[in-house]
């Protein structure tokens, strides 16, 4: 079996996540991992499937594409190796006027510690732009990056804090 | 719930009143209503400067601050810095809110600080100046505030929980000059605030 990497990305409408769930289940695709969101309204979709060749799979949605308003691909990736040792994780926000490389900036310092991003989002709301990233830092690597995520967003003219992230384990 | 006595260590020499004891927001006087300004206005991410509760500024702001969240719709709180003033004063008021539990009415507190916090619950927040997203922030649901009551300058402790005690600590951090944007649980804490037709 492939394991393969599918993104559907295009105009929103009602039953997509459906039509594309019902091509995978009728290759006999597993669904694996997979996330779904709407981006200023737009339908974007990536997951991760265990399934028949990329070709097959992309012959197969493509009638979901016919009318131009979705984008599919399949690729094939090569299944995990080892998981890379999780660090410590960190919540970082940021906030201020909309401007160019506010997210280049500020992860290029969290890259420069070691710290892997694992989740990350923006939003767009008039001016305001905010982004908030969870990531995992090397051990006492959070030790002076938050002054160096202050000098950076203070360079931007934005707003930055950086916390442990707080599980709630249950 | 009200508050109860301690040995607040605001102000050794006055006297610390558990609870508003018969503070009342009319005696600030006549307030104004003042624009509320939106982030990424830089006072909203500045530290407010203490104050001299006593002053007639900042009496006048109190009441500025209470008049404002009257006419705001669903306004449960304003602090200074969100009329443009980096000062430490805020005006509660969650009367009536489906969530509230323990309720002081309208009050305003100068130079607040939080004594104690515990028993932490994450909760859905909004903020009149980020007006399109909300977020969800872990607050303390129990907790204990000192500060001083503007006009009178008598220093109180509330004791409160549930929906005030968030809203205290969303207000006290606009004091300090942090939004819920700060605080925010994970990357997918926040929201764009829902239109309704």
């Amino acid at each position: 079996m492939n394991e393969l990497a599918i993104t559907v990305i295009g105009r929103d409408r009602p039953g997509i996540v459906a039509d594309v769930a019902e091509v995978l289940a009728r290759l006999g695709a597993n669904l694996t991992d997979s996330t779904m969101t709407r981006l200023r309204g737009h339908f974007a979709m990536t997951l991760i499937c265990v399934g028949p060749a990329a070709p097959e799979v992309e012959a197969a949605l493509a009638p979901l594409a016919a009318d131009g308003q979705l984008l599919a691909t399949v690729r094939a990736v090569t299944p995990d190796g080892e998981t890379a040792p999780a660090g410590e994780p960190y919540v970082m926000a940021v906030h201020g006027a909309d401007r160019m490389g506010i997210v280049a900036a500020m992860t290029r310092v969290l890259a420069a510690a070691g710290g892997n991003v694992t989740d990350l989002s923006t939003r767009l709301a008039g001016s305001l732009y905010v982004v908030v990233a969870e990531v995992d830092l090397p051990p006492g690597a959070a030790e002076g990056l938050a002054g160096r995520l202050a000098d950076a967003a203070a360079g931007l003219g934005v707003e930055v804090t950086l916390r442990p992230a707080e599980p709630d384990l249950l | 719930m009200t508050g109860q006595a301690d040995g607040s260590d605001l102000d050794p020499q006055a006297e610390t009143y558990a609870g508003l004891g018969d503070w009342t927001p009319e005696a600030l006087g006549d307030g104004r209503v003042l624009p509320v300004v939106s982030a990424p206005n830089p006072v909203l991410s500045r530290a407010g400067t203490e104050v001299d509760p006593t002053a007639r500024e900042t009496v006048q702001l109190a009441a500025d601050l209470i008049a404002t969240m009257r006419v705001s719709p669903g306004c449960v709180g304003l602090a200074a810095p969100q009329v443009g003033v980096g000062a430490q004063v805020f005006a509660v008021n969650i009367t009536g809110h489906p969530k509230a539990v323990t309720v002081h009415g309208t009050f305003v507190l100068c130079n607040a600080r939080v004594v104690e916090a515990t028993r932490w619950k994450a909760g859905r927040e909004g903020c009149m100046s980020v007006p399109d997203l909300t977020g969800d922030v872990k607050r303390a649901s129990r907790l204990v505030v000192e500060g001083v009551l503007p006009g009178s300058g008598k220093s109180v402790r509330l004791v409160t929980d549930g929906f005030e005690a968030r809203a205290l600590q969303h207000e006290i951090d606009h004091c300090g000059g942090l939004l819920f944007l700060d605080r925010v649980a994970g990357a997918h804490a926040i929201y764009q605030r829902k239109v309704y037709l």
